[in-house]
């Protein structure tokens, strides 16, 4: 029908609009890396005309990118690690044990996803100076933990209660200890839903900001996004650095979305369309 | 289900529960508890009764500034509910229709999601430089002389919200998107063959169907422009440059509670009373709101 292919037609020129407004200033970001200023400020679109590796060069010799990017791995990983194997040892309990009050407790962890824990950042900062935590790594990583248990529990009580008893009874009939089931038969089945939970708190905690900025004072302690602010006032005038800049630190997520686009698409929508 | 020693349930549960306590539950109640106290640097220094909350609501300077930073807010929720929103829900039909190359654009409109903020900031404001941006060089080629966006007080505050709708759309484009896909394919089919145009599709069939994700679209919404930092924060900086034009609840409240560059000065008492007043006023609108759209979903559905 031609009505059918005029609407196609349309609709396809939309996506491709899109599609050029998405992409084109991470194109313009990319190219101008590679751009020496007089480039750059003489014609913006244009293509590098030397592809010139000066702009990476003084991003690894003259900042602490590296260090940086280091600070955020260890942070993120972290964070996610303590938090997958307190959401897992939480949520097995509540999922497949029976215990009084087991119900109200799931609602009591649940009531944290309502809790914009920004808004709660004096108290919070008092305590860990309290604690003697502010200004350090364990302080910020036990943050993230709290921050993101009530999701990691949602999905992972979600997914263990639907799991069959099966296997677990099998492997208790032959003597297999509690820690054992859960460890050995439980855990290898939950794969799906901790990488879910994992990416869903791993993208925010390293794209995290807010948090760094109130805690974190010491240079260098700072992450990739609290670092790029040093920088890129460091570098104000010198347009090339700051995009390399700006490159080299969106280069890892970007890579990670690139290859894993399905898991990161199902874990950072997944709360919003359960 | 099976009951095990209560040795081995409390070894299981204590982690998780002690993290949510001691960084959860137990903040959030000293924030309402702060709010009616002076504070001299990290001590409370004697109970404040009401005034730090009467101080940013009817005490200038404080109440204009929190009355200025509210209204920016509200303009920012208004932007994005209606052209966020609404292109997202366009790129969801759009994609939805499963053309040649969908899954492809499924992934582009997704990539700026995945970048932080503090990124996206940085290169819009490149972007946008009056002189030097690539923005006001692509109108150039097309004989517009470009405004100065973010040095602009008219401007600043449009060009971070396009910053804004830059980073989030493919958002609520794929939640639109899911929530599309699970419309049976007969009912798409029917209407079509009654003589549905995609404008009436839009409208009148899917528009109610989807009732269940506009909600939840709606309140994240609602929730991400009254917690509006990190952008402002980089494109404009702590005091919503130019002149306050782009300033908001959240540059507000961080200015107030830890102090601005130019006075180091931390007043955590006015701090908290405001985070209680923006918890308050969150939770009480988008309480209402949800109600409301659920009583939608069901009226439209």
């Amino acid at each position: 029908m031609k009505a059918d292919r005029l609407s196609a037609g349309l609709i396809q020129a939309l996506l491709l609009l899109n599609a050029l407004f998405m992409l084109t200033p991470i194109a313009v970001m990319g190219l101008s890396a590679f751009k020496t200023n007089a480039e750059l400020f003489a014609s913006p679109m244009a293509l590098p005309e030397a592809f010139s590796l000066d702009n990476l060069r003084t991003i690894f010799r003259e900042t602490s990118f590296l260090l940086y990017l280091g600070n955020s791995v260890l942070i993120t990983a972290a964070s996610v690690a303590v938090l997958l194997v307190f959401a897992t040892m939480a949520s097995y309990a509540m999922a497949r044990y029976a215990f009084r009050g087991r119900e109200t407790l799931l609602l009591l962890f649940l009531a944290g996803l309502m809790v914009p824990l920004k808004l709660a950042i004096i108290p919070l900062f008092v305590q860990l100076d309290w604690l003697g935590l502010i200004d350090s790594r364990p302080g910020l990583v036990l943050v993230y933990v709290a921050m993101g248990l009530p999701s990691a529990i949602f999905i992972l009580t979600g997914f263990l209660r639907a799991l069959p008893g099966e296997l677990e009874e099998a492997a208790r009939i032959e003597g297999a200890s509690e820690a054992r089931v859960l460890w050995q038969i439980m855990l290898p089945l939950a794969r799906p839903a901790l990488i879910i939970a994992g990416i869903q708190n791993a993208v925010p905690i390293w794209n995290d900001f807010f948090f760094p900025l109130v805690f974190l004072t010491t240079d260098r302690l700072k992450t990739l996004p609290q670092g790029l602010t040093v920088f890129m006032g460091e570098f104000n005038t010198d347009w090339g650095v700051l995009f390399a800049g700006l490159t080299l630190s969106a280069l890892p997520i970007t890579l990670c979305y690139i290859l894993l686009s399905k898991q990161f698409i199902a874990g950072l929508t997944q709360g919003a369309v359960k | 289900m099976r009951s095990v020693s209560p040795l081995w349930l409390a070894f299981l549960l204590a982690p998780a529960a002690l993290t949510m306590l001691v960084f959860v539950a137990w903040p959030l109640l000293g924030a309402f508890r702060y709010a009616f106290f002076d504070f001299n640097g990290l001590a409370t220094a004697g109970f404040a009764g009401l005034h730090n909350f009467t101080d940013v609501l009817f005490e200038p300077p404080w109440s204009a500034w929190t009355f200025q930073a509210l209204r920016h807010n509200i303009v920012v929720f208004a932007a994005l509910m209606i052209v966020q929103n609404g292109l997202a829900y366009l790129i969801a039909f759009a994609l939805l229709k499963a053309l040649p190359g969908h899954r492809l654009h499924q992934v582009i409109v997704f990539l700026p999601v995945v970048l932080s903020a503090v990124i996206v900031g940085f290169l819009w404001k490149l972007l946008l430089h009056p002189l030097f941006g690539v923005v006001n060089a692509l109108l150039a080629a097309i004989h517009i002389q470009g405004p100065p966006w973010l040095g602009d007080a008219e401007t600043a505050l449009p060009s971070i919200i396009l910053a804004n709708l830059w980073h989030w759309t493919g958002f609520p484009a794929l939640i639109f998107l899911a929530a599309m896909q699970r419309i049976p394919a007969e009912t798409l089919e029917a209407a079509r063959l009654d003589g549905a145009t995609d404008g009436v599709l839009l409208r009148r069939i899917i528009w109610p169907l989807v009732a269940p994700a506009a909600t939840i679209i709606f309140t994240l919404t609602f929730i991400g422009s009254f917690n509006w930092f990190e952008l402002p924060y980089v494109m404009a900086g702590l005091s919503g440059a130019p002149g306050g034009a782009t300033d908001v609840l959240g540059l507000y409240f961080y200015r107030t509670a830890f102090g601005s560059v130019s006075s180091g000065l931390q007043d955590f008492g006015h701090g908290s009373a405001l985070a209680v007043l923006m918890f308050a006023f969150l939770a009480a609108v988008s309480s209402v709101a949800l109600r409301l759209l659920r009583r939608r979903e069901v009226d439209i559905g």
